[in-house]
């Protein structure tokens, strides 16, 4: 039984696709896993799932033009929210439509462009992911993108955990909000092209909302729920991973699936703010 | 507790003159004139939309004045900001009482302003928390988890803050809106404790028996102060009256070629 465990666990790492894949995706889980905590508690998973679409025409564009894909998705994901915040002011329209439209709008530009653009670039790779072919350039750019998300959230984690708790006391007291809007969304537009190589655009917005629900009802303390967030998202990776090569499934799939039976443990068990917690009460 | 920033000159702690406030042509605030001392309880009362957070957001500095000046314990209303003389103190509903902070955490970011970019507390500001949860008696609850203090508690931890910050001004929206009794009292004792010790607390309120009961000061708003002053002399049924009308008593409409009907208007 032992060795059938060991050699279920070894067998795959004698692939060195599936050592790579393994490696790139906790890694990319653990940045996501880390931002998702501030995504939860600022209550921007729609925003998530905006940027992480739109995106995808600057990926598909920095693609074509042989640029860092980091580059086009930084341009694409703080411009479309440049965007909808220009068309929330100039209109009556409210802000959800105009996430909506936006985000849709970018992300059909970037169908087009796939379609249109002569290149390697493999539309379901940008949808759904691509984690056991990941290309060596594509690691390099992976690895620089999450090296600077950790450290922009650890520098500025103070700030930004009172930007999302009360922005309101942050600006009486002289701290620029603006500034850490934008850096916010920066990270997050970083986060969603590095989660992207794993699990592809439609399912980033998993890694960036997921781990963070699962740890908030585990803990009080923001310290702990950045570990725990970290820890769920990096495990629900390497366990997909596995699953996946076993079953042959769906990669992306198997990796979320895992984050959301996670969440789902954490729903039901949670000790004090899980359902059944909450029922003997 | 720490000296409240006391410039030795002025007596003023705010100063505003003809301010006017407008959000995409509808007039929020007209042409408002008002001197708040050091040491004074003033009471902000007004209806709903008369303009209170409004007023509370310019003295803030988050709304962009059409015409007027605020000036802050003898200073322009930035320089007043960057030396945390003003604290607001939020509605109690517009917190997040989920959120993974302890009450030692939220008195802390009252410290955050004074720091460095990286918001590494020195050993003075976990003194001035210490200090400021002691004085609002929280000290032994600092590990706990914000949403576990009772109404009461939340009311004093956020004062904390405040404390912590070692603000002049605290601005105070609706402080006692779901309070009980004995906090309400608990409170007020506070209150008089800042006054005495030279801070200026400017507290919005639907209850007139507060501002006849401990507010030295009191302004009447609807879109422009309609009276101010002391509480016995300003705070009469003929004032009142006259604020709580629904027709504003001057013409506030601004000139037609400035309407513009964009945004949330």
């Amino acid at each position: 039984m032992g060795g059938y465990i060991v050699g279920w666990l070894l067998e795959p790492l004698s692939h060195d696709f599936m050592v790579r894949a393994l490696l790139v995706s906790s890694l990319v889980a653990a940045v996501c896993g880390l931002l998702s905590c501030f995504m939860t508690l600022k209550g921007w998973a729609l925003m998530g799932d905006a940027v992480s679409h739109a995106v995808m025409p600057g990926v598909v564009i920095a693609y074509a033009l042989n640029l860092p894909f980091a580059l086009g998705a930084f341009v694409f994901g703080v411009g479309s929210v440049a965007v909808i915040g220009f068309v929330k002011q100039m209109t009556r329209i409210k802000e959800d439509t105009v996430i909506g439209l936006v985000f849709t709008g970018f992300f059909a530009l970037g169908l087009v462009l796939v379609s249109k653009i002569r290149s390697n670039i493999d539309l379901t790779h940008i949808l759904f992911g691509n984690v056991l072919g990941i290309s060596d350039s594509d690691i390099q750019q992976t690895v620089l993108i999450s090296a600077a998300v950790l450290v922009l959230l650890m520098v500025f984690r103070r700030d930004l955990i009172l930007f999302c708790f009360d922005p309101t006391h942050a600006r009486s007291i002289g701290i620029n909000t603006g500034v850490l809007y934008y850096l916010l969304l920066s990270v997050l537009s970083l986060a969603a092209v590095a989660g992207l190589q794993t699990v592809g655009i439609i399912l980033v917005v998993a890694m960036l909302v997921t781990p963070g629900a699962t740890a908030h009802l585990l803990t009080d303390r923001f310290d702990r729920m950045v570990w725990i967030a970290v820890v769920s998202a990096m495990l629900s990776s390497l366990v997909g991973i596995y699953w996946s090569y076993w079953m042959d499934a769906s990669t992306a799939g198997c990796i979320v699936l895992t984050q959301t039976g996670l969440f789902l443990l954490s729903f039901l068990f949670a000790p004090r703010h899980g359902v059944l917690a909450q029922q003997r009460r | 507790m720490e000296a409240v920033h006391a410039k030795p000159g002025p007596i003023e702690r705010i100063s505003v003159r003809n301010l006017s406030v407008d959000y995409h042509g509808i007039v929020a605030l007209h042409d408002v004139s008002l001197q708040v001392q050091a040491s004074s309880l003033c009471g902000l009362v007004g209806m709903n939309g008369a303009g209170k957070s409004t007023l509370f957001k310019a003295l803030m500095g988050f709304v962009r004045p059409s015409c007027g000046s605020i000036v802050i314990d003898g200073l322009p209303l930035r320089q007043a900001r960057r030396s945390q003389a003003v604290a607001y103190v939020p509605q109690m509903e517009s917190v997040d009482w989920n959120f993974p902070v302890n009450v030692g955490n939220v008195v802390m970011m009252g410290r955050y302003g004074g720091m460095n970019l990286l918001r590494i507390p020195r050993p003075r500001d976990h003194r001035a928390v210490r200090k400021s949860l002691e004085r609002v008696d929280l000290w032994s609850l600092r590990d706990r988890q914000i949403g576990e203090l009772s109404g009461g508690q939340r009311k004093r931890a956020f004062l904390a803050r405040a404390l912590a910050q070692g603000a002049s001004v605290l601005l105070l929206d609706e402080p006692f809106a779901g309070v009980d009794i004995r906090t309400e009292k608990l409170m007020i004792q506070l209150f008089e404790q800042f006054r005495a010790e030279g801070r200026t607390l400017l507290i919005s309120t639907h209850d007139f028996s507060h501002v006849r009961g401990f507010c030295d000061q009191v302004v009447l708003i609807n879109k422009t102060v309609m009276a101010y002053g002391d509480t016995s002399e300003v705070f009469t049924e003929e004032n009142l009256a006259r604020t709580f009308s629904t027709i504003p008593p001057h013409d506030l409409a601004l000139p037609v070629e400035d309407e513009v009907w964009l945004g949330e208007a």
